[in-house]
This record gives structure tokens, C-alpha cells and sequence, in this order.
């Protein structure tokens, strides 16, 4: 006993050792780089920047900055903003709950942000309050709008992407019939569901074909299958299975990461059934999966912040508010990869010519979960 | 908690404290016990802070580089969260009261919950259940305190106290379902207080999907707002978030109190919780005891969640439990399951969550080390043996606070 204790012991130096024997860096400010600011992201702005200088800061939902979804693109959007202009620094804090949505955003204040983006329609209220308590300070906030002056409101209108969407869906399906389910029963998430369903009917009011969408219908609000989480991925595939067994061939799952579940369950059917991945591109954050993707329609929250952010660090903060459409490319289909032959060049032209139409309002997106 | 005298004559003040401290009675122990958490918490920032893992690559050749930028990291990550907390030098500059009393405003602001719920799990621990389903009867609490702030309009006053009673009838109804299938059935309560957890969460889930109770445009899953009238008035100005519900807190500690150390219920539900057979045999009914304290333990929750939905958050989302039910527990066994302990471990918890939000902002800290800490003060406190090892105290008795923690199980 005594003697494996000594020779753990052993083997814990010479691991210590053979971890601590590299050589200083030749630079100077070693020491005291721990006292540059010890928020990650903002290690490298210089203390002695230029007077344009801004500081930006985010305020995440609860989640945490690396939930592959909201969160994370809003601070990608951030991270893009200052490799675009190094004299932004950036900084953010996570919420653990809604308890910490106004003293996150008063901290971020005291702390002296020029600007604080609120990640997440919950938000509204508290940050209402605060902008009202500091006009002088600017704010913006992503999927709301506060309707004052110092608020910058970030919204997307992704039914027309999701049009998109189900029209690629109704041109591909070899059954006839796709599926779309949610996380939750929430504007945000239906609002695709929305989308999918309408570009399914124009398919079908164009080609005379009478594709089925499983799943969802834009004139009962109320109905519909959802997954009741936006993280269980054996619910998702459970519910893509019940509706491959129902004859789908083409599944839209809208929730983060219980979709992935769709996936899988595309995995296992081998190929007869694809996706259409939702608010990322597909093949970039959940790659394992990249062949069954046909598409995915984007929420393009990274370009919107960057936008706001290098805006105000050019020296004028936006004003009003901002709606992310096909126009803006705030949202839309994102690149086909595998699937980049699969689908037929007449479809490709079509959806482009469909884009053009929705830009124009020739063709009108109905979805009440639109922003207004 | 005194230890045993023995024939040796009373020794004077210092010779006790001295003692004290050698032997760890309670207080001692708990005090410890914060330390270590404290030492293991600045280890953690210490391992997760950049500069410092860049110096430890090298630390073989300049080792005071680790040490250096560790210590840094740690007392300025610890100083954030003590001036977040309590009191921050620099607020001494502007000259604003309500500047200088933002961190004690937040820390009140944090405590109060936390209290109540602390008083809840501790008033069951008495009586030998274990309440884990205070995250159910908060959310049923802040459902009704919220449902009566914003579908009721009501005069000044009288609105604030209809929806904190709301929240309070909430929590009991939840808590007491609890209690009589514990009475009735024999159902362990640790199994239904769970379950009904989850009920109330996706309840609430529905709710939230309700016109009537979902705020319009129906954009989100949020309630409508409670009117200003049902609000708790802030005690200190609108600049600070302090409002009267820690006196709702306090009083609710000094009525559990009352009711364990000075009635007759109170009596009968120690009895029970010390001894369910002999309260039994001694006359006493078990099952209309543990109805009464289930009743009581879910009123306290349930104005834990009126406080959530009157005082710190104005609408109900579905995290408006915000975890402060699990907190409870924590906050009973760091209290001793004792009223006084529990204002006293709210009070604390308060202010690390205070100041873990200046912490996270100023120094990229992340704010789960709060929690971190908290978990190490309670885990330390729940094994006594543990800590007089690592300080080296004589051990004393072989029952000591860890004893209440497991007492709840036997029910």
C-alpha cells in the first residue's frame, strides 16, 4: 500500500516535470499579463487604445456561450466584429437564470461598456428598465424591441427563409409527404414551422401536386408536435421515427439541439430519409451528420451583431430596429454541400427565382409569428 | 451544542473559546469549513485562468510566475465578488448612497428567496422529511402570486398582500399534496416531492402557452406583467432593488421558530422527526404531522416564489424557480435545519450570488464557481470528520451536524 502511494507519487513529479520543463517566452509582460483584463476574449485589447475604442459587451441567456445555437452565434457575432476592428473589445456574461438578467446588465453598465447586447427576447423587461435608468448608454437586444430611443431591437423574420425551405423540401420528397416538429410551442419556433408549411403549399399550388406536411399546420396555432425540449436528442429521434413510420422522407426539425435526434435517425434509415437543419448551417455545427443535410435555414444573429457592433465602433450606433430578412440576408437557405448535386438545377433556380419573389412581397409570407 | 462539562470546574472565557477550537464545536466547523471552500475555490480559478496556465508551462524555470499570476487571478476574482457583495471602496468617490448600497441591496435582494426556502426544507428536516420539492411548490407559489398580480386589479396595499397570501396558499397546496400521500399512503416524500417537481414545471410550461396568462403578442413564452400595485415596494428608492420582502423573510423565520421551539405542533413535529414510534406511542398522531409540516414547508416555498415573481422579477418565465429550491436544501443544512441558521446561510449564499455577478463581469470569472463554493461549504459541513481531519481537531462526538442531513431518509 505504502509503497504505491510512493511510486503514484513518483510518477505525479515526473509527469509535473516533464509538463513544466518548457522555457519562458522571450516577451517581457508575462507577469503582468495577468493583469490584463481575465475575461478571455478581451485579453488582447490594449489598454492604451485609441480614443474611437469601443467596448462592447453581451449579456447571454441562460445556456451558456457554447450551446451550438442563440447564444453562440451572438457571440460569434462579437468575435467576428473584432477581428474586423481591433479596437473593439469584447466581453460578455452568462445569466443562470432570469433572476439574473438585471444585475448582469447594471454590472455590465457600471463596468463602463459603451454598448450591451441582451441575447434573447426573455430580456424585454429588464432591459427596459435599465435603458430607461441609463439614457445615456446603448443598447441592443436580439428577437425584441423595446421601441426606445437607445434600444437597438434585433429580429429575424425566418418564415421566409423557412419558405425556402419547405419548398426545397416539397421538390425533393419521393413519398409526398415531410414533417416538421418544435422544441416548445413559441413564436420563435413556429414561425419556421410557419414558413415550411406555406413554401410546401406554394409547391403544391405551382406543380399541382399535393405534397403532406406531418407535424404542423399554420391555420391551428394550437396543434402541431413538439418535443417539449430544445436538448433531448431520444425525443427528437423518437419523434422522427414516428414520423418516418408515417411515410416522411424529408424531416425540419426546429429544436436546437433535441434535432440532432433527426439525425440519427436519418443515420439509421441509410439514407432514405434527409433533414433540414435549422438556425446554423448544418454541416458546420453538427458536421457528423453533413450527408443527410439537405440544407439548412439560417438565423444569421452572428452577421446582425457584427453589423451593430463595427457600426457603432465606426462612430454612429444604429437606430431603430433591425429585421434580418432574405433581402438582408439576415435569413435563408444556407449552401447544399453533399447535396449540392443531389438537387436538381431546376429546383436551385426556382428557389432563387421564389427568394426574388418574396424580396418583391410578389409572393406574401402569412405567418402571424411574423416581427412586426 | 455544549460539550460535555465532566467534574472539571467552569474554566474561564478564553480557555473555552480555546477549547472550542480545538475540539470544533459547530460553529468552528462551519467556519472551516467556508475557509477550505474558499482554498479549493481559489485553486479552481487559479487552474482556469489563462496567465496562469501560460506561466505553468515554464515552472520549472521561473515557478513564482505561477504563483504569481494564480495569486493574482484568485484575490482579484475574490475581491470582485467581496466588493459585488458587500462593499465596494471605489463607490465612496461618486458620493451616492444608493451607489454605495447597490452590493448590500443585491445580496438582500438574493437572500431573501433563499431564506424562505432555506426555512421550508428545514422546518421538514425537523420533522424528519426531506423536502425536495421545493422548485414545485416555488413555481405553484409564484403561478398564483402572479396569476392575482396581474389578472386581479386591486387597490394599493391591499393587492400586494392578496398576491403574496396567493403565493403563499400556492406553495401549501402543493406541499400539502405532498404531505397527505405521505399520511394517507405512506408514499416517501422524497419520491413524490420529485415527481410533483415535474408536474409543476411542465405545467408551468403549458401556462406560459395559455392566452390569459401568456403576456401578448404572444412573441414569447412569458407572462403577463404583475401590476405595480401588487409589487413589493422597494424599500430604498428605485435605484436599488431591495424590497420588502426580506421582512416577509424575517418574519417567516421568527414564525417558524415560534412554532417549533415554543408550540405544542412544534413539539409534536420534533417528536416525530426524533422518533416517529415513540411519538406514536406517546399518543401523538405521525400522519396528521407530517400533513401539517408538508402544509407549512410548502407555504414558505411558496412565498420564496412570491418574492421571485413580486419582488426580483416582475413576469413569470419557465426558470422562475431559478434553482432556488435546491438552494433550500443547501441553505437548511448550512442553517442546521435551524430558523436563525437559515436567515443567517441565506444571508450568505446571497451575498456569493451578488457578488459572483460582479465577479463574472469584472474579471471573467464564471459564475458556476459560486455554486461550486456553495456545494464544497455544504458537502465540508455535511462530513464533520472531514474537516477537523484537515485542521486537525480533536474529535469530540460521534453525532455531529452531518447526523441531521441523514435523519431525513428514515421517514
Amino acid at each position: 500500500m505504502k509503497n504505491s502511494v510512493r511510486v503514484m507519487a513518483l510518477l505525479g513529479v515526473v509527469a509535473l516535470a516533464a509538463a513544466g520543463c518548457g522555457s519562458k517566452p522571450s516577451s517581457s509582460g508575462t507577469s503582468s499579463s495577468a493583469a490584463a483584463p481575465a475575461s478571455s476574449a478581451a485579453s488582447s485589447a490594449p489598454a492604451s487604445s485609441a480614443a474611437a475604442a469601443l467596448n462592447a459587451c453581451m449579456v447571454l441567456d441562460v445556456g451558456g456561450v457554447d450551446d451550438r445555437s442563440f447564444n453562440e452565434s451572438a457571440w460569434k457575432g462579437m468575435t467576428d466584429a473584432k477581428a474586423a476592428n481591433s479596437a473593439i473589445s469584447i466581453s460578455y456574461v452568462s445569466s443562470s437564470s432570469q433572476n439574473d438578467y438585471t444585475p448582469n446588465l447594471n454590472a455590465e453598465v457600471a463596468k463602463g461598456c459603451n454598448t450591451t447586447i441582451a441575447v434573447g427576447g426573455l430580456m424585454t423587461d429588464a432591459l427596459k428598465a435599465v435603458a430607461t435608468a441609463n439614457p445615456t448608454k446603448q443598447f441592443a437586444i436580439i428577437d425584441s424591441a423595446t421601441g426606445q430611443p437607445n434600444v437597438y431591437g434585433i429580429q429575424f423574420n425566418t418564415a421566409q427563409g423557412a419558405f425556402l425551405g419547405g419548398y426545397l423540401a416539397a421538390a425533393i420528397t419521393k413519398t409526398g409527404k415531410v414533417a416538421t416538429f418544435g422544441g416548445l410551442n413559441i413564436p420563435p419556433v413556429t414561425i419556421y414551422m410557419d414558413g415550411f408549411w406555406e413554401g410546401v403549399q406554394y409547391y403544391n399550388k405551382v406543380k399541382g401536386k399535393s405534397v403532406q406536411v406531418l407535424g404542423w399546420n399554420e391555420k391551428d396555432q394550437k396543434a402541431g408536435t413538439f418535443a417539449n425540449s430544445f436538448t433531448d436528442q431520444g425525443k427528437g429521434r423518437q419523434v422522427s421515427q414516428a414520423f418516418i413510420q408515417q411515410g416522411a422522407d424529408v424531416i425540419f426539425p426546429v429544436a436546437g439541439g433535441t434535432g440532432l435526434g433527426a439525425g440519427a435517425a436519418a443515420a439509421a434509415s441509410g439514407g432514405k430519409v434527409s433533414v433540414l437543419w435549422v438556425d446554423t448551417d448544418g454541416c458546420i455545427s453538427a458536421p457528423q451528420y453533413c450527408p443527410y443535410f439537405v440544407s439548412s435555414v439560417v438565423k444569421n444573429i452572428a452577421k446582425a451583431v457584427t453589423t451593430y457592433v463595427t457600426g457603432a465602433a465606426s462612430g454612429s450606433y444604429p437606430t431603430g430596429s433591425y429585421i434580418g430578412t432574405l433581402a438582408n440576408d439576415g435569413t435563408g437557405l444556407a449552401p447544399f454541400h453533399d447535396w449540392a448535386s443531389k438537387v436538381p438545377a431546376s429546383v436551385q433556380s426556382e428557389l432563387d427565382q421564389i427568394k426574388q419573389q418574396i424580396i418583391s412581397g410578389a409572393i406574401p409570407i402569412t405567418s402571424p409569428s411574423q416581427p412586426k | 451544542m455544549s460539550g460535555p462539562e465532566g467534574p472539571v470546574p467552569a474554566p474561564g472565557l478564553r480557555a473555552r473559546v480555546w477549547r472550542a477550537v480545538r475540539e470544533g464545536n459547530s460553529v468552528v466547523v462551519t467556519l472551516l469549513a467556508m475557509f477550505a471552500s474558499v482554498i479549493v475555490g481559489g485553486v479552481l480559478i487559479s487552474v482556469s485562468d489563462k496567465a496562469t496556465i501560460a506561466a505553468s508551462k515554464y515552472f520549472f524555470s521561473y515557478p513564482w510566475d505561477t504563483f504569481s499570476a494564480a495569486w493574482h487571478a484568485t484575490s482579484r476574482a475574490y475581491l470582485a465578488l467581496f466588493e459585488g457583495a458587500i462593499f465596494n471602496p471605489s463607490s465612496l468617490a461618486t458620493g451616492s448612497i444608493s451607489t454605495i448600497l447597490y452590493p448590500l441591496s443585491e445580496t438582500i435582494v438574493n437572500a431573501t428567496p433563499l431564506i424562505l426556502a432555506g426555512l421550508s426544507v428545514g422546518i421538514a428536516f425537523r420533522a424528519g422529511l426531506f423536502n425536495i420539492g421545493g422548485q414545485g411548490q416555488i413555481i405553484f407559489g409564484a403561478v398564483l402570486a402572479g396569476y392575482v398580480g396581474f389578472a386581479w386589479h386591486l387597490p394599493v396595499g391591499v393587492h400586494v398582500l392578496v398576491a403574496v397570501l396567493a403565493g403563499l396558499v400556492g406553495g401549501a397546496l402543493w406541499g400539502g399534496l405532498a404531505g397527505w400521500l405521505k399520511a394517507r399512503t405512506g408514499a416517501h416524500e422524497v419520491i413524490t416531492t420529485i415527481m410533483l417537481n415535474y408536474v409543476a414545471y411542465y405545467a408551468l410550461s403549458f401556462l406560459l402557452s395559455v392566452q390569459g396568462f401568456q403576456r401578448p403578442p404572444y412573441q414569447q413564452a412569458i407572462s403577463n406583467q404583475v401590476d405595480a400595485n401588487a409589487r413589493l415596494p422597494h424599500l430604498l428608492g428605485p435605484d436599488l432593488r431591495v424590497h420588502a420582502g426580506i421582512f416577509v423573510a424575517l418574519a417567516a423565520a421568527w414564525v417558524t421558530w415560534w412554532l417549533l421551539e415554543r408550540s405544542t405542533i412544534g413539539f409534536q413535529l420534533r417528536a416525530v422527526g426524533a422518533n416517529p414510534n415513540a411519538a406514536r406511542t406517546a399518543g401523538m398522531s405521525v400522519e396528521r404531522s407530517y400533513f401539517l409540516v408538508m402544509l407549512v414547508a410548502g407555504g414558505l416555498a411558496g412565498l420564496a416564489g412570491a418574492m421571485q415573481i413580486l419582488g426580483t422579477n416582475s413576469a413569470i418565465t419557465q426558470d422562475i424557480d431559478a434553482g432556488i429550491g435546491f438552494d433550500g436544501i443547501t441553505v437548511a443544512l448550512l442553517g442546521l435545519g435551524r430558523p436563525g441558521g437559515a436567515v443567517l446561510a441565506g444571508l450568505l449564499f446571497g451575498a456569493l450570488r451578488a457578488g459572483g455577478v460582479q465577479m463574472q463581469s469584472r474579471t471573467g470569472t464564471p459564475i458556476d464557481l459560486v455554486v461550486v463554493i456553495q456545494s464544497l461549504i455544504v458537502m465540508f459541513i455535511a462530513a464533520p470528520p472531514l474537516v477537523r481531519a484537515i485542521f486537525r481537531l480533536r474529535s469530540r462526538d460521534r453525532a455531529g451536524i452531518g447526523s441531521e442531513l441523514a435523519k431525513g431518509w428514515n421517514g
